[in-house]
């Protein structure tokens, strides 16, 4: 029963503690009376009584609180008073507070969406069944060229690891990167083009993916012979098909095929490597055989799931022992991966985005650290302020700890008003991102959850310990008497106050630096990705991608026809300057590359083989995008098909491969074809962060390829070109749908997208740190000036040169900024050299960037310490010496 | 005013409990008992004779009522709880097992 009467004296603590404190000094009251009753019996008159008791009794509003310490919920009561008190305190210094919230949000905000966006894309599990047994396999070793550790698998490998291995529960295959499929709807639908995989039927059994409609592809389903069968994304069926169940056994068309819709997959399902894709078709069934058993064609992506205990190491050394002995099987054929590498599947889907957002993180962290500084630097300034105040409290009693408690308090309730901002703002950043950067790996799957807000609340915790820590280190000084005199007397303050706040702010500085620095390179580098040389006319072209499906096309004639008439009626277009078509444009990607070799040259030996990237193009695309035709002409328009025997190599294919002979008139032998080469073109870049390749161009008018990218120039204004264009496709055949159709900016801008945006971001982030560092400077030399104001009057007075004074307040403002920059820019070579790999075309240790941030940060620290240096040398000697 | 008359650390709770075994009491009351039974040896004051009736209070072993008092005024009042009669026969008994090994001791010498 015990617990019983405890929980009720809670209760009536909790509550009823009001009328709690009324009976404790009714209590006291009666007990004093008894005690003046008892000295009056004893023969004192009532007022000697009364003192007596009064003696005896002790110092009422002592004993009341050393009993009420023994009441529960004590600690509540003495936290609310705190809160209030803060509150009050805080209330009463508006601009202060202001200031010391905003600054915390932006820390706070800027790092909680940092922390959600990192655990959500590097480190949340996939959300597939048991994720950590998964991994993506790649053939190792194709080419002796570092950039073929990761090289896409071939049908033939995988039928082989299948077959062998011995450390996977299953393991499936996938075509690379998504493809675009074209769908189009029984019933004369709009056509579409969209990201769709094909894959082996059991891929989605093996991530754990279950349909939740219909049922899952099966063996029977994933072979040539059998009817064609696909699976829709939830996202899709919903959109399209406007969430209707009767789908499933309905058909539709892709790229003019009859296929049975057999299921549609789960709302959260997202397929790892492209989460563009919206439907998924059995590859064996989708894929010629010689394709799926060829042992050169690399072009798929293989995913496996590891037994029980297995490492991604021991599948890498299992699979790799397979592909050896393929590899040594056919010595003849240098196409085949020597080894083999396995690694986990979420690493691979993140590789490219680590860094970077690492990088970001520190930033943020650094941001945070330079906002907790600044409010730190903002508290000494208020404790310096309230030193009397202090010093008083304490001489009348009040506790050490009781005082630093107050202090703290206040921290913490900045920082907890900046982290309820901050969650805001972070949430705000995280909605911006999602609708800018959809294309970032696993985007979909940020969201701010528990531990993001467990992560706000330590942080509020862990700002304000190191606000109020700072913030009181200087309330601890002991000579009670010296503050009160020294407070009371404009004498010049501690100068230990000072010294800190000026370390303060040189670490302040030097934060700042080491983010001008890095944001300095990334935005240099933006910059020369941006003005890199694509080797073609940039402006006012406009691109499209047309792919030509149907059985119609299977003729090479037809496709010929449809390339031909369609170039010659967009060049009639009234002002389009130049038009052309080409399977990638630069900038649009690297694509493919293929064996070729040079007939007039010995034949490689046995094993190994030249490659070069290939791009099939019409004869007018040069002049179209003004690629220079160095030398001899381009391919002839009149040959076509069989005739079709003409190619067109860059400048560095022949700087490379026919070196200090004349190119023109030799044959290159491509997949079985002899080509003359008729002329040298200008080299062009794939990406604009790459070096140009060596790149043939092969005829368009073979009628081999059925896909690529329209070009066409205009003298301005070319995006009105872009609806006649596609009015002329639709009106050569209604079926086939354009898509990406974008100025050759816009595809370029899209491509350094990553690098804009860490740049932009950082310089946010940078510019941030400077303001608060500036705000910083400011109001620590404000302070001084403050403090010394009758010091200053009186040299004024006895003569001192206004300049002298300005230049020695600016000196002193300075010497902080000086010791950060120095300290900063040694920090910052050890940060360049970590994102140096991030960098294109700018070296790590720029001089220019480093210059140039020491140069803006030296002026923006001196702006700042000008004002209070300027106000210091205009005092009115006459009233700052009244001012005592 | 010396020291030498302050109760032994913990031993005000097992007194208080003891003075009000018999009748609820109020603080005044209680510290004059404990004055009077030792002989006026041991005198509470009421810096420690209110913190330790509000802790008892709040522990559960004793429950306090307001009542008219002789002298005509509203008095809190204390009385035992029946967890404070067993916590009593506790403190009692440590108290006893305490005093007699000190005896022990200081009879030795």
């Amino acid at each position: 029963m015990r617990w019983l009467a405890q929980l009720r004296m809670r209760m009536l603590m909790l509550f009823g503690r009001g009328s709690a404190v009324a009976r404790l000094n009714e209590e006291l009251h009666d007990h004093l009376e008894r005690q003046i009753e008892e000295y009056i019996v004893a023969g004192m008159n009532a007022e000697e009584a009364r003192y007596a008791a009064l003696r005896v009794f002790g110092n009422p509003a002592l004993l009341r609180e050393q009993a009420r310490c023994t009441w529960s919920w004590n600690w509540l009561e003495s936290l609310l008073r705190d809160v209030r008190y803060g509150v009050r305190t805080l209330i009463r210094a508006p601009g202060f507070a202001t200031i010391a919230i905003l600054v915390m949000a932006l820390g706070i905000g800027a790092n909680v969406a940092m922390f959600t966006i990192v655990r959500s894309i590097l480190l949340k599990p996939l959300p597939f069944a048991e994720p950590n047994q998964l991994v993506m396999v790649y053939e190792r070793g194709v080419v002796d060229d570092a950039d073929s550790q990761f090289n896409v698998v071939t049908g033939g490998m995988f039928t082989e690891w299948k077959k062998q291995n011995k450390t996977f529960q299953d393991i499936g295959l996938a075509g690379a990167g998504g493809s675009e499929f074209n769908l189009s709807g029984a019933g004369g639908q709009l056509p579409e083009k969209l990201h769709g995989v094909n894959c082996t039927w059991n891929l989605l059994p093996l991530l754990g993916v279950k349909p939740a409609l219909g049922r899952g592809f099966t063996a029977d389903d994933d072979q040539l012979s059998a009817n064609g069968t696909v699976l829709l994304t939830w996202g899709l069926w919903k959109r399209r098909f406007g969430g209707d169940a009767g789908i499933v056994n309905q058909t539709v068309h892709i790229n003019t095929r009859a296929y049975t819709v057999i299921g549609v997959l789960p709302a959260g399902f997202i397929y790892p490597e492209d989460p563009a894709v919206q439907l998924l078709t059995p590859v064996y069934h989708d894929k010629p055989a010689d394709r799926m058993d060829s042992l050169g064609n690399h072009q798929f992506e293989v995913m496996g799931r590891l037994r029980p205990g297995v490492t991604a190491e021991q599948a890498t050394a299992d699979l790799a022992l397979i592909a050896r002995r393929l590899h040594d099987a056919h010595l003849d054929n240098p196409l085949i991966g020597k080894a083999a590498v396995a690694r986990p599947l979420l690493e691979d889907m993140v590789v490219d985005a680590r860094r970077p957002l690492y990088v970001l993180f520190a930033a943020t962290g650094c941001v945070l650290l330079i906002a907790c500084l600044n409010v730190a630097n903002l508290l000494v300034a208020r404790g310096a302020a309230r030193r009397k105040e202090q010093a008083i409290r304490m001489a009348l009693g009040g506790g050490r700890l009781r005082l630093l408690r107050e202090n703290l308090m206040e921290s913490l309730l900045l920082a907890f008003a900046g982290g309820v901002g901050g969650i805001v703002l972070a949430w705000a950043a995280i909605e911006w991102l999602a609708k800018t950067r959809p294309d970032l790996s696993r985007v979909e799957a940020v969201h701010i959850d528990g531990a993001a807000v467990a992560f706000t609340l330590g942080l509020i915790v862990l700002c304000a310990l190191f606000a109020g820590a700072i913030g009181s280190m200087v309330s601890r000084d002991n000579r009670l008497l010296a503050s009160l005199q020294e407070s009371s007397r404009a004498a010049s303050a501690g100068q230990g106050r000072v010294r800190l706040r000026k370390g303060l702010l040189a670490v302040e500085v030097g934060l700042t630096v080491v983010l001008l620095v890095c944001a300095g390179l990334l935005l240099k580098s933006y910059e020369r990705l941006q003005s890199s040389d694509m080797g073609c006319v940039t402006h006012n072209v406009l691109t499209m991608r047309i792919g030509l499906f149907g059985r119609r096309y299977n003729d090479r004639a037809e496709k010929v026809n449809f390339f031909s008439e369609l170039l010659t009626r967009v060049r009639a277009l009234p002002g389009v300057e130049g038009a052309g078509f080409v399977q990638a444009a630069p900038g649009q990607g690297y694509w493919g590359d293929g064996p070729f070799e040079i007939v007039e040259h010995p034949p490689q030996p046995v094993g190994q083989m030249q490659l070069a990237i290939y791009r099939w193009a019409d004869p007018g695309y040069f002049a179209a995008m003004g690629i220079p035709i160095l030398r001899g002409r381009s391919i002839d328009t009149g040959k076509r098909l069989d005739g079709a025997d003409e190619s067109v190599i860059s400048k560095s294919f022949a700087d490379r491969h026919l070196p200090g002979e004349d190119p023109i008139g030799k044959h290159l032998r491509v997949d079985g074809h002899v080509l003359t080469i008729v002329g040298v073109v200008g080299d062009t870049r794939y990406a604009p962060s790459e070096d140009p390749r060596p790149m043939e161009y092969l005829p368009l008018y073979s009628g081999f390829p059925n896909n690529g990218t329209l070009v066409l120039r205009s003298s301005h204004d070319v995006e009105q070109q872009a609806l006649p264009v596609q009015r002329i496709v639709q009106s050569m055949d209604r079926d086939l749908p354009v898509s990406d159709v974008m100025t050759m900016e816009q595809l370029l801008g899209k491509s350094t997208m990553d690098a804009s945006f860490d740049a932009t971001l950082l310089a946010v982030f940078a510019g941030l740190s400077l303001l608060l560092a500036a705000v910083g400077l400011f109001g620590v030399l404000s302070y001084i000036v403050a403090q010394r104001t009758s010091e200053i009057g009186i040299r004024i007075a006895l003569g001192a040169q206004r300049e002298q004074v300005l230049r020695k307040v600016l000196l002193d403002g300075l010497r902080p900024a000086l010791l950060g920059l120095v300290l900063g820019l040694a920090a910052s070579v050890g940060a360049a050299k970590e994102i140096a790999s991030m960098l294109y075309g700018t070296q790590a240790l720029d001089p220019g960037v480093f210059g140039g941030v020491s140069i803006a940060l030296l002026m923006v620290a001196a702006a700042a310490c000008l004002v209070p240096a300027w106000r210091a040398s205009r005092l009115d000697p006459m009233r700052a010496l009244r001012t005592e | 005013m010396g020291k030498p008359n302050d109760l032994v650390q913990g031993t005000l709770d097992l007194l208080i409990l003891k003075t009000i075994l018999l009748e609820p009491m109020h603080g005044w009351a209680i510290g004059k008992r404990i004055q009077q039974m030792s002989g006026e040896v041991l005198q509470v004051q009421q810096g420690s004779l209110y913190p330790a009736l509000h802790r008892l209070e709040q522990q559960g072993w004793i429950k306090a009522k307001w009542a008219e008092s002789e002298t005509g005024r509203q008095a809190k009042f204390y009385a035992l709880t029946g967890a404070g009669r067993k916590q009593l026969e506790a403190e009692t008994a440590n108290w006893n097992r305490l005093s007699a090994a000190i005896d022990l001791i200081v009879a030795e010498v």
